[in-house]
This record gives structure tokens, C-alpha cells and sequence, in this order.
């Protein structure tokens, strides 16, 4: 009695489907690779103690075996007429903004990679080439990468750069927290060359008590936002500003983690590979029948 | 009287004026491709950190993944929903998606940083990757593709080894066991390569989903996968008639028309559901407040809209345009031309670069590239189908059986 048989198969196919369907439907939330350490360290930078002195950017470049120019060349402020981004070339940059509450004094921000607690680097890197470290810091695989570049479309601020001149081993060129200098106890080459103090190291929930402090003591000071404590998801480099952030370059964002709703998606496809193999139950079960009843069909 | 249809390798000049041209285009894109490899991506493109990704992922990839689903649009109807009919047409739909994903495995190649590399996502896990699960699903489909396609392969040797020595016997008996075993198991990878096309073709949407607020919102949705899904499977049958007509024209042979337009009569509904879940993600998140804006953004979604949706929705709908080859012919085009512009609209056009000074433009080299590229797989196709039993043709030794005069017509 085929009839009979194939109403069954479409009771078992359309149970199978509403099963896979409220799977995939659950909210399943972006899953951080690993727990987040309470001890992750950061950087709180104060733009409106930055001097602009660019000394950061030596330092780093050192720190990093990047080409620079001897220390001195970095006082020419020319350099800071114009907008620049960290690249393959210099990891961090500082640009110079002016200041709406004091002309002569204009407001310097460094600009770097954020380190996010919820990374979409992490996230999105095809073989995983990114890490989230206990410290804080993001880094970045030279055995892993195969160049696809895809961190820099998931990069919430544009960061990673990539060393496109390089026709070998071109590495994504970012800041890696000085991960190597920090193991061994050192201080990031930037925190420790600012002579200004504008950068502060120590644990991220500390700093986040020492920023809405400032913001409290001096108002009038500051913009009341400390920008990394709730953008997508937070980030381990914090900042404080005297005037809003979106003047300061700084892409406005929510405070989702930026992977979220990619896991989210993924998750429900893969959830537990039930979709997939449903999916072919369901195929293998309509080819099933409809050869019979070609078959079926040719015996008449 | 009608003969049967049967797969037959046709006997053509290979080259023509056509060719020519074609074969040039592919040696100027060689050349560039040479400087890639010699000099690096910064020589030959014009991507930088601002624009990581060009056409060479936009076009190679992304809308040759789109354009080769005719592969597993054709399998699902003429082997799973098992309409006999349309078997004409899944040989030449599994050769387009077997050169199709071969290209776009040659795309991802030639754009990776590090090529030599591209090996690293088979032991290199990560599951939060819609990149990684696209990659695994293309590497795996495209040899599913190629096992679907080895039928073919010995149905051109069998009994045809010529081969002095001893070894023509064994090659020979090896072939018939290949096909023997492959007849009875195809079932599981045709059923494979519907399955793997549709999480990757809708993945390949999930990629942009997290260039968050990067994205403009007339393009970024969390339905992106679902949108890649439904269009793939809109322009597979389009693409078909596309490639069937142009490769009848050039090889000189009559026009599978009855064929063709039944597979057109089916695109207009799925054409539909694509407009209608786009219009309704549009009006829910209320993103036609962009369209009031005048920039390339809102030029672009309208285009992609009207030409690749709109205009072919209305043709299909019309008897004379099904009847006639040059007709379905354009509106072919329009539905391909659509999705075309779609991938180049999420890839490029969407994205916008938060500290661009300027705004990306391909450059000579991943034109010529791009160009080269498809060239050569016009190329490729065309001597396949000189050289297997790909496009059938009547047969004068078979006539029909009279089961399909009896069974024939679908109501």
C-alpha cells in the first residue's frame, strides 16, 4: 500500500523537520572560546593628558623589530596634520584632533588594537589563527594564517592590517598587547615610554573604577563615557576623552559583542548536526518514494 | 517521430573566431595572475587594509559558488523529485558546477595571502568560522562533484581502451567496476551535494553578517544566509537556460525549448519567494528609509531589485517570452545578471570601510584575472562537451517507448 507508507513518511519527515526547527531556533548564546579571566589586564588611555608626543610609536616599533627612525625624528608634528591608521608598518598611531574647550590645547588619541573580550577576529579566523589570552590580550598565529583576510572584515575597528607587498609569508600586522614583553613582567613598550602617564596599565575592572573616578572628580573635564567598557561586549583598551568619541574617529558601536549574531546563526545550523543530517533524511526519503512510485508507474 | 535523447559528444571545430578571443583573454590573465605570484597582492590589486576583499572574492567566489547552484538545483529536481525529463539537462548543470567550484577553489587559491597555505583549514578547526564551514562545504562538494561526474568519465573508456600490453585489460575491467559501484551508490552523493550546497550557499551569506554596522543596512540582516539560499536556488535553473542556449547557439544545435521552458515556468515562483522575504527583512527592519537617499548604495539596491528581480519575475510570467529562445534568453540574463550584481552589491558595494580615503575599484590586474579565469572555463567547457557524453542529442538508433506517450505531459 504505498499510499499508506508515504503518509507515514510525511508524519516522520514533518517531525523530523519541526525537531530540527526548534533546535536551530534556540538561543544560543555567543560562546566566548574560553571563560574570561576576572584578572585581564588593560590600558586605560587619558586623551586629555596625551601630549602627542609620539614616543608610544617609537617604542612600539622597537619593541616590535619594525623599521623606525632614531627617537628624535618623532617630534616633528607635521606628521599629525593628517589622519593615519595603524598599518603592516606602525601597529599604533597617533592622530590629532582639535579640542572644542581649548584651542591651544588639541586632543591626541593613539589609536591601536582594542583587544575585545568577545573578539570577532577569534571568532571569524578560518583556521582559528587569532587567540584571547588570559591577560587580555588578542594575538595573532604566523603558523596558523593563510592570508584570507577575513579578521579585517570582522574587525569591529578596523585594525588588522595585512603586508600585501610581501609576495611570501605576508603576516596580519597588529598590536599583540606586547604579549612577549608582559610574560615577563615588563610593562607594554608604550605604557612604559609614555612620558606623559596619559596610558595606565593594571587589571581592566580596576581601570574602569579609576576612569568613572576622573569622570566624577572632574566633570567639567570629561566626556562622560569611558569608551571599551561596554562596546561590543568590551574591550581591554579603555579610553577617556574630554569631548564625544564619534568626533574622535572612533566608529560608533553597540554594545553587542560583534560575533554574536554570526555564532548565533551558526550554532542553529550546526546544532549538533541535526539540521544537516534532517535535511538528508528528508532528501534521501523524497527520492525514496519518488523513485517507487516511478517505478510503480512503469509496471502499469 | 521523436528518438530518444541520449548524451552525445559533439563533433565540432573546436576553434572558431570566438575562441580566439577567448584564448587571448585567458593568456592576458595568466600573465597577470604570474605577477600575483611574483611580486604579491599589493602589485596586482587594488586592495589594501581598508578593502581586504575585491572581485577577486566578490566575483570568483562568491558568485561563481551562486551561479555553479544550477548543480544542485538540477540534481535535486531531476534525481530526488525524479522528473525523468529533465535528465537532458543535469549533465551539462554537473559540468558548469564541476568547472564552476574548480574555479572558485582557484579563486580562494590565487586571493589567499599565503596560498601554499590553503591546506590549513582541513586540520585547523574553527567552528565559530562561517568562513571554515564554507571552506570545508566547497572542498567536499566539489569532490562530490567529481565523483558525479566520473559516471561520465567511464562511460566514454568502457570498452574503449586501446592501449597495447597487457594493461588495457585491467584498466578496462577497473572502469566497469567503477561504474558498476558508483550506479549503485550515487544515491548517497547526489543526496550529499544538495545537502552541502545548501549550508554553504546560505553560509556564504553568513560571512558578511558579522562586518556588523561595516555592512550597509539595506544589505545587513541576520537573514543574510536565508537571502544566499533563496537566490541560489532562483538563479540555478536561469543560469541553466542561460548556459544550454548559448552553448546551443555556438555549437550549432537546436534549442531544447520544450525543456527549457517548462524549467522557466519554475523560476518565477521561486524568484517570488526571494523578492517577497527580501521586502518583507526590508519593511520589518525598516530599512527603505535608505532608498530616500540618493548614493551609490540605494542606486545599487534598486538595480539589483528591478533588474535582477522584478523585470524577469514579469517576463516569466508571459507565454511568449517561455516560447521563444531569444526571449528566455534575456530573461535569463536579467535573473543571473541579478544575482551577479547582489554578490558584487554584499561583497563590495555594502561594505564600506570605516577609514577609506578612497573607494575600491578592481584594478587591470584582477580584471584581467577575473576575466582570464572565465575565459578559460568557457574553454574547458566547451572541449568537455566535444569530448564526453555531456549534451544529449536524439539518437537515431533509439526510438521512443511507448510508456511516454501514454505517461507523458505533467498534467
Amino acid at each position: 500500500m504505498p499510499t499508506q507508507n508515504r503518509r507515514d513518511f510525511f508524519k516522520t519527515a514533518a517531525f523530523i523537520g519541526a525537531s530540527a526547527a526548534s533546535i536551530s531556533s534556540l538561543p544560543i548564546k555567543a560562546a566566548t572560546p574560553e571563560k574570561l579571566s576576572e584578572n585581564r589586564m588593560g590600558v586605560l588611555v587619558d586623551t586629555t593628558v596625551c601630549i602627542g608626543c609620539r614616543n608610544c610609536e617609537w617604542a612600539c616599533k622597537e619593541a616590535h623589530n619594525l623599521k623606525t627612525d632614531s627617537l628624535n625624528t618623532y617630534s616633528d608634528r607635521s606628521v599629525l596634520d593628517k589622519k593615519r591608521r595603524p598599518d603592516e608598518y606602525a601597529l599604533t598611531v597617533v592622530n590629532e584632533y582639535s579640542n572644542p574647550k581649548n584651542q591651544l590645547l588639541p586632543t591626541d588619541v593613539k589609536v591601536q588594537c582594542m583587544h575585545c573580550d568577545e573578539p570577532a577576529c577569534v571568532s571569524a579566523c578560518i583556521v582559528g589563527a587569532f587567540t584571547k589570552h588570559e591577560n587580555g590580550a588578542v594575538t595573532w598565529d604566523s603558523d596558523k594564517c593563510i592570508g584570507c583576510r577575513y579578521c579585517m572584515i570582522a574587525c569591529p575597528f578596523q585594525v588588522p592590517a595585512f603586508e600585501y607587498s610581501k609576495a611570501l609569508e605576508p603576516k596580519i600586522m597588529k598590536c599583540d598587547f606586547c604579549f612577549d614583553r608582559t610574560k615577563e613582567g615588563k610593562l607594554p613598550a608604550c605604557v612604559e615610554i609614555c612620558p606623559a602617564e596619559a596610558l595606565t596599565y593594571g587589571k581592566r575592572e580596576d581601570l574602569i573604577k579609576i576612569a568613572h573616578d576622573r569622570i566624577k572628580k572632574q566633570p567639567d573635564r570629561y566626556f562622560n563615557h569611558v569608551l571599551g567598557e561596554h562596546e561590543v561586549g568590551g574591550t581591554s583598551w579603555l579610553y577617556l576623552a574630554g569631548q564625544d568619541f564619534a568626533k574622535l574617529d572612533f566608529p560608533v558601536l553597540g554594545e553587542a559583542p560583534a560575533p554574536g549574531v554570526t555564532e548565533s546563526i551558526q550554532h542553529g545550523i550546526f546544532a549538533y548536526f541535526i539540521p544537516p543530517i534532517a535535511l538528508y533524511a528528508l532528501l534521501g526519503g523524497v527520492m525514496w518514494l519518488n523513485k517507487k512510485k516511478n517505478k510503480s508507474e512503469d509496471e502499469l | 517521430m521523436d528518438f530518444l535523447m541520449r548524451p552525445t559528444p559533439i563533433n565540432k571545430k573546436f576553434i572558431t573566431p570566438g575562441v580566439i578571443i577567448l584564448i587571448l583573454l585567458a593568456i592576458n590573465g595568466l600573465v597577470f595572475l604570474a605577477t600575483r605570484f611574483i611580486f604579491g597582492l599589493g602589485a596586482t590589486t587594488n586592495l589594501c587594509n581598508q578593502h581586504p576583499w575585491g572581485i577577486w572574492i566578490a566575483i570568483d567566489v562568491a558568485t561563481g559558488v551562486a551561479l555553479a547552484a544550477g548543480g544542485f538545483t538540477s540534481a535535486a529536481l531531476g534525481h530526488i523529485i525524479h522528473r525523468e525529463r529533465y535528465h537532458v539537462i543535469l549533465r551539462p548543470a554537473l559540468l558548469t558546477a564541476m568547472l564552476g567550484y574548480t574555479f572558485v577553489a582557484i579563486g580562494v587559491f590565487v586571493d589567499l595571502g599565503r596560498y601554499y597555505s590553503i591546506w590549513h583549514p582541513l586540520i585547523m578547526w574553527n567552528g565559530t568560522s562561517p568562513l571554515f564551514e564554507v571552506g570545508i562545504c566547497v572542498m567536499i562538494y566539489a569532490t562530490v562533484l567529481y565523483i558525479e561526474f566520473l559516471p561520465i568519465v567511464t562511460e566514454k573508456f568502457i570498452g574503449k581502451v586501446k592501449w597495447k600490453g597487457i594493461l588495457s585489460k585491467p584498466i578496462d575491467s577497473f572502469l566497469r567496476f567503477l561504474d558498476r559501484g558508483l550506479g549503485k551508490t550515487m544515491f548517497i552523493f547526489i543526496i550529499a551535494g544538495v545537502v552541502l550546497s545548501t549550508l554553504h550557499q546560505s553560509s556564504l551569506g553568513t560571512l558578511m553578517v558579522i562586518a556588523g554596522p561595516k555592512m550597509h543596512p539595506l544589505w545587513q540582516t541576520p537573514i543574510l544566509p536565508l537571502l544566499f539560499l533563496f537566490s541560489a536556488i532562483a538563479v540555478g535553473f536561469p543560469m541553466i537556460i542561460f548556459e544550454s542556449l548559448l552553448a546551443s547557439r555556438s555549437l550549432g544545435l537546436k534549442m531544447e525549448m520544450d525543456i527549457l521552458s517548462r524549467l522557466a515556468k519554475r523560476v518565477a515562483p521561486l524568484l517570488g519567494i526571494y523578492l517577497a522575504v527580501k521586502l518583507i527583512d526590508m519593511v520589518i527592519r525598516g530599512t527603505y528609509i535608505y532608498l530616500t537617499e540618493i548614493n551609490v548604495q540605494s542606486v545599487m539596491f534598486v538595480i539589483e531589485i528591478v533588474i535582477g528581480i522584478i523585470i524577469p519575475l514579469r517576463m516569466l510570467f508571459s507565454e511568449q517570452v517561455l516560447k521563444s529562445p531569444l526571449w528566455l534568453f534575456v530573461s535569463a540574463s536579467f535573473v543571473v545578471a541579478g544575482v551577479f550584481i547582489n554578490r558584487i552589491n554584499c561583497f563590495l558595494v555594502a561594505y564600506s570601510a570605516p577609514y577609506a580615503l578612497d573607494s575600491y575599484f578592481p584594478s587591470v590586474g584582477e580584471i584581467s584575472v577575473t576575466v582570464g579565469f572565465i575565459a578559460i572555463l568557457v574553454l574547458i567547457y566547451r572541449a568537455f562537451v566535444m569530448f564526453f557524453p555531456i549534451i544529449s542529442l536524439p539518437d537515431r538508433r533509439l526510438t521512443q517507448k511507448t510508456k511516454y506517450s501514454i505517461m507523458g505531459g505533467e498534467k
